[in-house]
């Protein structure tokens, strides 16, 4: 019976908030040891920064969801015998992961060619904000600030609106997953060559490989994507995409024939416009629909348009979400036994393997938790 | 070397979760082979945006596929079904996104494929997984914001719920089946054996929202609020969010508000001391800030909060950013070319290895465009010749 994948990797990582934190997480799950590298007494900032003020010990709960199922090792980079256990460290470990600021650890003499000369298979995985030339190389790599500097902020919204950032963080989480393909395609090499690699990716790269559908057809045309003006779904689509107001609340309609759609809805006035005008008149179009589905509520309007196999959805809020079968059936929610006997809930790796979820009770760990093991291991 | 040298993906998927995944293992060097059906191909191919085509041809479907192969196979015709079975024979990776018991019918599910190649990493992506009430319904990204609670996390409280306006699910999806056929291959190379890798469409997009999920889980399921005030983050205190200047937009992240009052010269915001406020009363010091921030220009604002090493940052649309030189700098623009000479610019890989950029000038294929060069390559005899010795 074969274990998980990454079985017997061995993960440092050097890290502090989401984007390097949430691959460590994805490779952890995947079955590696991962083994947090923190700052004694304080630890990585991530244990302090909390969302609405929820805390599950010590740490914050945001901290938690983060970093369960990893371990903490304290140590102190600027004493010369911690600097020595990490190199023992690094000699004996598969991969690194950091998101300083281009030339922080190349102070703590832990760059790439040093961490290569102790360990020539290491596979060194590295996050920026900018990348580590030009003007913005050392601005800060903050997910709100790299929405607004990648033109990110001007394809969510009403065109009305003003730029509107999406409320998740994007740019870590997309170059967090960007690091791991990165980190695991070096495994597959090392495999085959015996040789470690450099991986790097940026906040900024990660972002507009996100939009890479919008980009090209800017570059095409370079004419800036115009949102929407009336339920802006993506501003490269025609009508009908986007979501509505119906007579007790919303429905989401992707993209259909508007003639079709016309029929299925009785909605005659659609019928005035050309197809090939969906684009080109998409806020007239909508303006129209918008007018008619407000009539109807929302199962109305679901059973016409699945009855005839067209596009559409509830639009539901993570209470509705959460009491629907089709959630409930994913078994997307995991408990995790932290320290103190309770339990809390997350969810779980979204990827199966082999038909089976990937699931692992173990918390966050406390600081420095694991220090004094793995130094015994190592000596 | 490549990162993926010698490894052949056949990507049996369309549109867009599928095929951003199999891009990115040709990026790192691996043989991508579309199998589509003759004819149409991958729906993509006609899937027009913004009334902009390139040469006829969908400007998306050539950014999602460039340096891919095409090789057409009709999947109901038994000798078609017969060569797309010796490809198999020869590959590491079968992936594709058909709803489910689609390729049971055409008896290619992972089982059947098994026999054929004993250590495949067959991939799938469904919408919303093999079981399930939904199972059978539609996998398009619009929808699956709509279902997973994502719209109610953007934009200003009183505006409807938002969609994000990038297919966030699909692209979402596409990373994490690529993760899973990474360690799956990994897995490979230490056990010999190969794996069934599943990611769903509604999985991803939950674990896109973990942080937030958690915290509802934990907090007696109290449902986001979005800000009255530019809205950011439903989570996050003031002055987080974009602001309106007297010419162009700024944004600020996690601030010390009475440091930010100091900074900006702004009397009324210095009443905020307490920290538990910034969240509480989020709207009220935001409408204060934004009213300030009205009254002189995003120049003036950002040289000031820089200065101070304060996080913030302009505004940009693509116009302003392709002309920044630190995009420039980036050099994340590249051209590819057709077989029938057509150049496309489009993004390249945004991961670099061993300080190198991952570069293909190999623009998206024609359809069918490989048929004779893969089945010579792969020594592909047709049913009635019988199989290759």
């Amino acid at each position: 019976m074969k274990g998980l994948p990454l079985q017997g990797i061995m993960v440092l990582e050097f890290s502090q908030y989401l984007s390097g934190p949430s691959a460590g997480l994805r490779l952890a799950d995947l079955g590696a040891r991962v083994i947090k590298i923190e700052r004694p007494g304080v630890g990585e900032a991530g244990r302090k920064l909390a969302i609405k003020d929820l805390w599950v010990d010590d740490n914050s709960l945001l901290f938690h969801t983060i970093n369960r199922n990893k371990e903490s090792f304290t140590a102190n980079l600027k004493d010369a015998g911690d600097l020595a256990i990490i190199k023992k460290l690094i000699a004996k470990a598969d991969v690194l992961i950091h998101n300083f600021r281009p030339e922080v650890m190349g102070k703590n003499g832990l760059d790439y060619d040093a961490v290569k000369a102790i360990n020539p298979r290491m596979i060194y995985a590295e996050i920026s904000g900018y990348g580590k030339k030009g003007p913005w190389k050392n601005k800060p790599g903050q997910d709100l600030l790299l929405q607004s500097m990648t033109g990110l902020t001007y394809t969510t919204g009403n065109g009305n609106n003003g730029p509107v950032p999406f409320g998740i963080s994007i740019a870590d989480i997309m170059a967090g997953s960007q690091l791991v393909q990165g980190i695991l395609g070096g495994l597959i090499r090392r495999q085959k060559t015996g040789k470690g690699a450099l991986i790097e990716v940026s906040l900024m790269e990660s972002l507009l490989d996100f939009q890479f559908e919008l980009l090209t057809t800017y570059y095409t045309t370079r004419q800036q994507p115009k949102r929407s003006h009336v339920a802006n779904g993506q501003p490269l689509l025609s009508a009908p995409y986007g979501i509505y107001d119906t007579a007790d609340g919303h429905i989401a309609i992707a993209m259909m024939d508007i003639h079709v759609l016309a029929d299925t809805i009785g909605c005659c006035a659609l019928r005035d416009f050309d197809k090939s005008e969906a684009f080109s008149r998409r806020d007239e179009i909508k303006t129209v629909l918008a007018a008619h589905l407000v009539n109807q509520k929302t199962d109305y309007w679901l059973g016409l348009l699945h009855d005839a196999g067209l596009w559409a959805m509830h639009v539901l809020n993570w209470e509705e979400m959460t009491n629907e079968d089709a959630y409930q059936s994913l078994g997307m929610e995991q408990e995790i036994d932290i320290a103190t006997g309770k339990t809390i809930i997350t969810t779980r790796c979204p990827i199966r393997l082999d038909g089976k979820r990937l699931m692992n009770r173990r918390p966050a760990p406390k600081l420095g938790e694991d220090t004094e093991r793995i130094k015994e291991d190592i000596w | 070397m490549k990162l993926l040298q010698d490894i052949l993906v056949l990507d049996f998927s369309q549109f867009l979760s599928g095929p951003s995944a199999s891009l990115r293992l040709a990026d790192m060097g691996a043989q991508v082979i579309k199998i589509e059906k003759p004819g149409t191909g991958d729906i993509c191919r006609e899937l027009y945006v913004s009334d902009v085509m390139i040469e006829g041809e969908s400007t998306i479907f050539h950014a999602i596929n460039r340096n891919k192969l095409s090789y057409t196979a009709d999947l109901k015709d038994p000798d078609d079904l017969f060569k797309v079975k010796q490809l198999i024979a020869k590959a590491d990776v079968v992936m594709h996104n058909f709803r489910p018991g689609v390729m049971e019918r055409i008896g290619l599910d992972y089982n059947s494929v098994k026999q054929i190649k004993p250590d495949i990493i067959y991939a799938a992506i469904s919408g919303y997984g093999a079981e399930g009430p939904w199972k059978d319904l539609p996998g398009q990204d619009l929808l699956l914001q709509s279902v997973s609670g994502l719209t109610w996390l953007s934009n200003n409280n009183n505006e409807n719920p938002t969609p994000m306006g990038v297919a966030v699910v699909d692209i979402l999806a596409g990373t994490h089946i690529a993760q899973g056929i990474l360690a799956a291959l990994y897995g490979r190379g230490v056990s010999g054996e190969g794996s069934l890798v599943e990611v769903s469409m509604f999985e991803s997009i939950l674990d896109f929202q973990f942080e937030v999920l958690t915290c509802y889980y934990n907090d007696g399921r109290q449902l986001p609020i979005r800000g009255a005030v530019n809205s950011a983050h439903a989570y996050i205190a003031a002055p987080y969010g974009l602001y309106k200047t007297n010419d162009n937009y700024i944004a600020l992240a996690m601030t010390n508000i009475p440091t930010l009052a100091e900074l900006l010269g702004c009397e009324p915001l210095k009443q905020f001391s307490d920290s538990n406020d910034w969240f509480a009363r989020r709207d009220e010091i935001k409408k204060v800030l934004a009213d300030h921030l009205q009254q002189q220009p995003a120049a003036h604002w950002l040289g000031i909060l820089e200065a101070a090493d304060i996080w913030c940052a302009p505004v940009l649309d693509y116009d302003d950013l392709v002309k920044e030189e630190g995009y420039r700098l980036l050099e994340m623009e590249v051209t590819v070319k057709t077989s029938k000479g057509v150049s496309v610019t489009t993004t390249r890989c945004p991961v670099k290895v061993d300080g190198q950029l991952l570069l293909s000038a190999a623009g998206a294929p024609m359809l069918g465009e490989h048929n004779e060069a893969i089945e010579k390559q792969f020594g592909i005899s047709n049913q009635l010749q019988g199989l290759p010795e």
